[in-house]
């Protein structure tokens, strides 16, 4: 039995205790004298967060079936436990070994979202590693970042030693290859970037230098060095299914946000939305085999003992052997009364009659995402979703027995004009009288609840709308208003809950989200000045983020409200994630012009993700 | 038909509070494939019931509960299968199918013994084990406990079965061996349950000392149930040979 890293008179202290000490079902332990590599791998934020995150498992695992190496995990600690650590001068340590992370030889950080980017100073100021990779030595892990926010790596490059662009199963047996052999031969740390840098996928900011115009656009990128890219592409797994996957995910002992099974039944979405990031960077998308899915899922059940399962994927409707795949797990789970969840499916026919076999009598509620509240608006964000679509769904489903909807729309999209605004009311309204046309008057229990939310949208990083302004704070705000004085006029009013986000920290995930180098000071300035944990909106900061904005002199709505030109080259045109500039800026016009694309599967667009000859790109013998 | 399981909760798993050791002997059942009953109706749930909760950053030798099960072979197979997907601090020390109609494992609590140790005993008064022996020799020890209806005066002498000053013994998963060892058998019936804690803060403060927080090390050493009269208890343990 290890030892702790901390003592009992703080686990004793602080919420969760659970957190911090590793042991869990599944977690692996390795002799640490048998293995060249030590691998920390981190979610910056709190464990029940991290722990259910797929990502970070899939890695674990890889990096863990490699005998010269053994990955642990490290999360960031809540804040009890971070005034405690500071006070007490505790370093940072990993949970498996419970052995201090500056030790380690690699610091692997997942960056899924804007607003952890001070819990990555977090993480490096509790481990005892120099924020700046330049001032770290052969003394500090190599700190390499991952995960969708490296597709804009340019706001906390200064941070990172490397980042590793794309899908982590392709290049990591050959970056630590090269660590073990740059160590052996002993060369500098500054060698090992460089040879690094010369791997595919790998971006190591410190190579490369940038200059602006004097209305603070890029000028132009080069790189220091003449043996390294200057346009670097994202690494993808081609076969999908021969590949890594977890068959013994770790189970936490707390209970974490995803506590269950995931089954990824594909990569990737043949939709093509225009706000969607991820949509783009996965392309093109690529299906997993039934064959081994039904594998997985019996091995993961059976080796976790979770009591349910959910498909993961963007759009699961969109996965050709879905019926086959549940028909599958419909009869493995009843025996053991597993509950399978399915997200991000389409409401129809066949959706509600698998909800019916799979869910509770007590009938959840159903999620519809038309995402804007017209159907103009929705041509322009390509979401092909008609009202008539919504409608019948609603209308299946109340026949079925569910009296609870959640839709989801984005207020603040390009184009939108308060009828798309007062559109949203509407349709909550059609909704709730198509439930009261549909079920007659003995069979209802009570009224039918309608739950309408709204996001801000922010303009991403490889979308046909990043050259699209995003609001202001004011405006956002006023568009929440509107929406909500809209659905209190309807006739339908009482049966319809609207939730709308702030806007505060919508507007700092914009500036990062198309920020650039200079931002980076920011960051490392607010993180010291006591913003941490942004994302959870009890210890977001909004003064002093914006009062050190100023202090540094930065203009926050340069990034944001700005609409760029067709010809500007943006912070992260370096990184290519296989989808063309030409494609999303025709794209962007397309949107202007409320014109729709059709899906992958309908027609191919000429995106450019046919280049790596697989998934959709491949079907029915196309682009071979 | 209904099994006993006994176990120990020792070393970094003594930090899992009682509500996750319950998620988390659900989630071993069915990775040891035990052919466990399900309730009926909409969400169905292995039916199981925990004896008596072990508070967070105790450890213990004397941990039960009882499951439904469709199908038994024989105790042997059954702890084998279980064990095998333990986590390292959790040992199931014995299974035991029940009989028909037995008292489950929480109805039946109704006393558990500890043994308690100082992190540092260099901190305590002189004499300490002098006067916890006077403090128990007393008839009455007039105490005010907190319940979840408000507070009420009971005599906690009434509550303590048994109290010794031992020397220290060695447990699984902890580094030292403490010097001294109190042991107390306490009341633990619902409702009655008296903690280690609750006891030992009592005698210290008949010595206007403040224990610092955090300065007990509590191990359970057995979870009993009463096998004689209310007048005449007789304490075995949840799981023992008759």
């Amino acid at each position: 039995m290890g030892r702790l890293a901390l003592k009992d008179e703080i686990l004793m202290q602080v919420e969760k205790p659970a957190r911090y000490i590793g042991n869990e079902v599944n977690a692996v332990i390795k002799d640490k004298e048998q293995v060249d590599i030590r691998f920390a791998m981190c979610f910056p934020d709190v464990y029940e967060i991290g722990m259910s995150h797929l990502g970070i498992q899939i890695i674990y695992d890889m990096l863990n079936q490699f005998e010269d190496v053994w990955c642990e995990r490290v999360y960031s600690p809540w804040v009890d436990l971070d005034a405690i650590m500071r006070r007490e001068q505790i370093p940072l340590f990993a949970l498996e070994s419970q052995e201090p992370i500056r030790n380690f030889d690699f610091l692997g950080i997942t960056i899924q979202y804007e607003m952890c980017y001070t819990n990555i100073l977090q993480i490096l100021d509790l481990s005892g590693i120099p924020f700046l990779a330049e001032e770290r030595t052969w003394e500090d892990p190599v700190v390499i970042g991952g995960g969708p926010c490296t597709y804009n790596p340019e706001p906390i490059c200064d941070f990172f030693d490397l980042f590793y662009i794309g899908e982590a199963e392709t290049r990591y047996r050959e970056l630590l290859d090269l660590y073990k052999k740059c160590r052996d031969e002993k060369t500098s740390r500054k060698e090992f970037l460089e040879r690094a840098a010369q791997i595919p996928g790998m971006y190591v900011p410190s190579l490369y230098e940038v200059s602006y115009h004097t209305d603070g656009t890029l000028k132009e990128r080069h790189a220091l060095i003449k043996e390294i890219p200057i346009k670097i592409e994202k690494e993808l797994v081609t076969d999908v299914s021969d590949t890594y996957y977890p068959e013994k995910p770790i189970v936490p002992f707390i209970k974490v946000t995803q506590d269950r099974v995931v089954l990824e039944i594909q990569r990737g979405c043949i939709r093509g939305c225009r706000f969607c990031q991820a949509g783009q960077l996965y392309r093109p998308v690529r299906e997993r085999s039934l064959e081994m899915l039904k594998a997985y899922a019996v091995k993961m059940l059976k080796n976790t003992g979770h009591e349910e399962i959910s498909l993961s994927s963007l759009s699961s409707s969109d996965y050709s052997c879905l019926p086959e795949l549940l028909d599958y797990l419909i009869e493995t789970c009843k025996e053991q009364k597993i509950n399978i969840s399915l997200p991000s499916l389409r409401i129809d026919a066949f959706s509600l009659d698998v909800m019916n076999k799979v869910q509770d009598v007590k009938k959840s509620s159903l999620t519809f995402a038309p995402e804007a509240g017209s159907q103009r608006l929705r041509n322009v964000i390509n979401k092909g979703l008609t009202q008539e679509e919504i409608l019948e769904g609603a209308r299946l489903a109340f026949e079925g027995g569910w009296s609870r909807v959640k839709l989801y729309f984005m207020l603040g999209l390009p184009m939108e004009t308060e009828e798309d605004i007062e559109g949203i009311a509407d349709l909550c309204n059609q909704i709730a009288a198509v439930y009261y046309e549909t079920v007659p008057k003995e069979k209802r229990t009570g009224r039918v609840q309608i739950v309408a939310s709204t996001s801000f949208f922010i303009p991403k990083p490889f979308t046909p709308f990043q050259w699209a302004p995003q609001c202001t704070k004011d405006e956002f705000l006023h568009k929440a208003y509107l929406t909500r004085t809209a659905i209190a006029s309807q006739l339908n009013q009482k049966s319809i809950k609207y939730n709308w986000h702030e806007a505060d920290v919508s507007v700092l995930e914009g500036i990062m989200a198309r920020g650039d180098r200079r931002l980076n000071k920011v960051i490392l300035r607010a993180y010291q000045k006591g913003c941490m944990y942004d994302a959870w909106s009890e210890y977001y900061k909004n003064d002093v983020w914006f009062e050190t904005f100023e202090e540094c002199g930065i203009d926050p709505s340069f990034y944001t409200t700005r609409e760029r030109n067709d010809d500007e080259i943006f912070p992260w045109d370096f990184l290519d994630c296989g989808v063309s500039r030409e494609f999303l800026l025709r794209e962007w016009h397309k949107a202007k012009d409320e014109s729709i694309t059709p899906n992958c599967r309908v027609q191919c667009q000429g995106c450019g993700a046919s280049r790596f000859r697989t998934g959709v790109c491949t079907e029915g013998g196309r682009g071979q | 038909m209904k099994v006993r399981i006994k176990f120990a909760k020792y070393g970094t798993v003594r930090f899992i509070g009682h509500l996750d050791v319950m998620r988390y002997f659900q989630k071993a059942i069915r990775r040891a494939g035990i052919d466990v009953a399900y309730s009926e109706g909409f969400s169905p749930h292995q039916i199981m019931s925990f004896a008596a909760p072990l508070s967070v950053g105790h450890t213990s030798e004397g941990e039960y509960f009882d499951l439904e099960v469709n199908s038994f072979t024989d105790s042997k197979d059954f702890k084998k299968k279980l064990q095998s997907v333990m986590v390292e601090g959790i040992e199931i020390l014995d299974v035991q199918p029940l009989e028909q109609g037995a008292k489950n494992a929480m109805a039946s609590v109704a006393a558990a013994a500890y043994l308690v140790s100082f992190r540092d005993e260099t901190i305590l008064p002189a004499l300490w084990k002098e006067a916890l022996l006077d403090f128990y020799a007393k008839p009455e020890i007039p105490v005010i406990k907190k319940t979840k209806k408000g507070e009420k005066e009971i005599n906690l002498k009434e509550s303590i079965y048994d109290l010794e000053i031992r020397t220290g013994i060695s447990k699984k998963g902890q580094e030292t061996v403490p010097e001294n060892e109190i042991y107390l058998l306490l009341n633990a019936e619902s409702g009655e349950n008296i903690k280690p804690v609750f006891v030992l803060e009592t005698f210290f403060q008949t010595l206007s000392f403040e224990l610092p927080p955090f300065s007990l090390l509590i191990h359970r050493l057995e979870t009993m149930q009463n096998m004689g009269t209310q007048e005449e208890r007789r304490l075995v343990p949840l799981l023992w040979e008759k």
